[in-house]
């Protein structure tokens, strides 16, 4: 029951508890209860809006920054990914397999801001090998949205 | 027609008896009007799953143009046998047993044109898919009618059944799940009918284009029962499950004879199936396993807060186990279903087919689809509760 919350709180976080009640035949106290539960356990974190920044016409800026990292003895790479975390310019940020230890994307009002940040605080971390930025140019498809849908193909009114 | 000057009656007399179809009457009043919310379609709302899409892409991509073997291929063939066996509990052989049609509707046209002798008796129930009775009637058969009603949830009335059948009585048409009412057969039925049929030797066909839409825990095919695989057709295909209408791709199978009767007429008259069509159906019966229970599921909350909705504001309704169909009761309007479903198309836009264009005890009931968008249901069901907020004043 938990997993058709989750998979329609996903879809739209939006939804009343009173719906999902309907949707999935428990009562609406049942589904307010397993909802706490959920962000009790810490497995819903939060509740988020995925926005089209181009369709709001700001020029917001976004870069993905692969960096490598002198792993530490006991703590491995985490000490340096928390406090690259707290930067708020950084929205995502994920240890990797791969040539880089470390990939970010990283939030600025404009360029300039973008690379203020990377050679003013990220490079100078300890820790901190070597950075590659690499900016975005377009995004197609967000938390598995599709940003700009295409137009919808209508089918028959009535069919057998 | 009344304005052409070629004489109706130079048009085949079995074909000119076949009435106009019902639903075909309602389209085109459909046609005509914009801002419609349909519930009147008899096909997902999904899009086709992307993996199967972009396998009849790589199809055309790398020029897989050419007819099949009239059977279909092989490898889809073998693709349908196996989950068959698996999700239906019955073995076919690929090479013998199994026929890839042009939809379940070529598949059930074939069956008939192979097995019926002018004359023959066919039971089949109503309220039913449209073209059970004309199909029969097509291969110069006798339709024999099951009426099933709200009191039994629309499942196969089996005391009927046993007093239509004759020394005539050749085949027996089921299909559950139901369009339109959404009904399905328990495991006592199951047991009944086919000790019934093993007993006075019937043929059974079975349309099971609905199984995988099944809210509850689904039965074994009819075929899987003592003494019913050889007597039984089990026809299937990939539109309602995979949400594949437009490929048009179907299967039969059953005993090696019958196969090969069915595929005499199929191989003059459709050759095969289209290549880039089945490509595709292979790749659902390989990868379609998961994006279709997605669907199965997101069916099954609408249909949930369909039937709440629907049964608040006084159209009982039972809640089917099966296919995307609700078949409420509209006799406490006191309007006949044709009046029901043209004014509330007329006042409130929104599309439902009238009970009658599946058989004449339809009467008193609509069918209403929830293959749409939870917004397109939730405003259509405001729009039916004032449409019959309306009615009483």
């Amino acid at each position: 029951m938990k997993d058709s919350i989750l998979d329609l709180l996903s879809k739209d976080a939006r939804i009343s508890a009173a719906e999902v009640a309907v949707r999935i035949g428990v009562t609406e106290a049942k589904v307010n209860e397993l909802i706490k539960e959920l962000e009790a356990d810490n497995i819903i974190k939060g509740y988020k809006v995925i926005i089209n920044e181009e369709a709001l016409n700001e020029n917001i800026v976004r870069a993905l920054i692969e960096v490598k990292i002198t792993p530490e003895r006991g703590g491995g790479f985490d000490r340096a990914a928390k406090r690259i975390c707290r930067f708020p310019e950084v929205t995502d940020c994920y240890l990797i397999s791969g040539d880089y230890d470390l990939r970010l994307e990283v939030k600025g009002n404009s360029l300039r801001d973008v690379a203020a940040f990377v050679s003013e605080k990220l490079s100078t971390i300890d820790g901190v090998i070597s950075t590659a930025t690499l900016f975005l140019l377009k995004k197609y498809k967000e938390s598995g949205k599709i940003l700009e849908e295409e137009e919808e193909y209508e089918r028959l009114k009535i069919s057998p | 027609m009344k304005d052409s000057k070629f004489p109706h009656n130079k048009i085949a007399e079995h074909i000119r008896k076949i009435p106009r179809s019902g639903i075909r009457e309602f389209f085109e009043l459909v046609i005509g009007c914009d801002d419609v919310i349909s519930l009147g379609v008899g096909e997902p709302d999904f899009v086709t799953p992307w993996t199967i899409r972009e396998s009849a892409i790589y199809s055309l991509d790398q020029g897989h143009t050419s007819y099949t073997s009239n059977q279909g291929l092989l490898s889809l063939r073998r693709e349908i046998c196996n989950y068959v066996n698996k999700d239906f509990g019955v073995a076919y052989v690929p090479e013998t047993e199994c026929l890839v049609t042009v939809g379940v509707s070529e598949a059930l046209d074939l069956a008939m044109r192979a097995l019926v002798n002018p004359g023959d008796e066919v039971i089949y129930s109503e309220p039913c898919y449209v073209s059970y009775g004309a199909e029969i009637q097509m291969v110069h058969g006798v339709p024999v009618v099951i009426e099933n009603t709200a009191e039994t949830e629309f499942s196969l009335d089996i005391e009927q059944l046993k007093a239509k059948i004759t020394p005539k009585t050749k085949i027996l048409m089921l299909n559950f799940p139901c369009n339109p009412t959404g009904a399905t057969l328990d495991l006592r039925q199951l047991e009944e009918i086919s000790r019934i049929a093993v007993k006075h030797d019937l043929i059974v066909f079975t349309d099971e284009i609905y199984s995988e839409l099944s809210y509850v825990k689904r039965l074994p095919t009819i075929a899987s029962f003592p003494g019913m695989r050889e007597r039984t057709v089990f026809l299937h295909g990939f539109s309602k499950a995979f949400a594949m209408t437009g490929f048009r791709i179907g299967y039969a199978c059953g005993p090696a004879e019958i196969i090969a009767a069915m595929n005499k007429i199929h191989q003059y008259t459709i050759l095969c199936a289209p290549i880039m069509a089945q490509e595709a159906a292979e790749e659902a019966l390989k990868n379609g396993a998961e994006p279709m229970e997605k669907m199965r599921r997101e069916y099954q909350q609408r249909r949930n807060f369909m039937v709440g909705g629907l049964n608040k504001i006084g159209l009982k309704c039972i809640k089917p186990k099966g296919a995307f169909y609700l078949f409420p009761s509209i006799k406490s309007t006191g309007l006949t279903s044709m009046d029901f479903a043209k004014r509330l198309l007329d006042e409130q836009k929104v599309a439902v087919v009238p009970g009658t264009a599946f058989g004449s005890c339809g009467e008193g009931y609509i069918r209403c689809c929830y293959a749409a968008s939870y917004e397109e249901l939730a405003e259509a069901m405001k729009r039916i509760e004032t449409f019959v907020e309306n009615l009483k004043k």
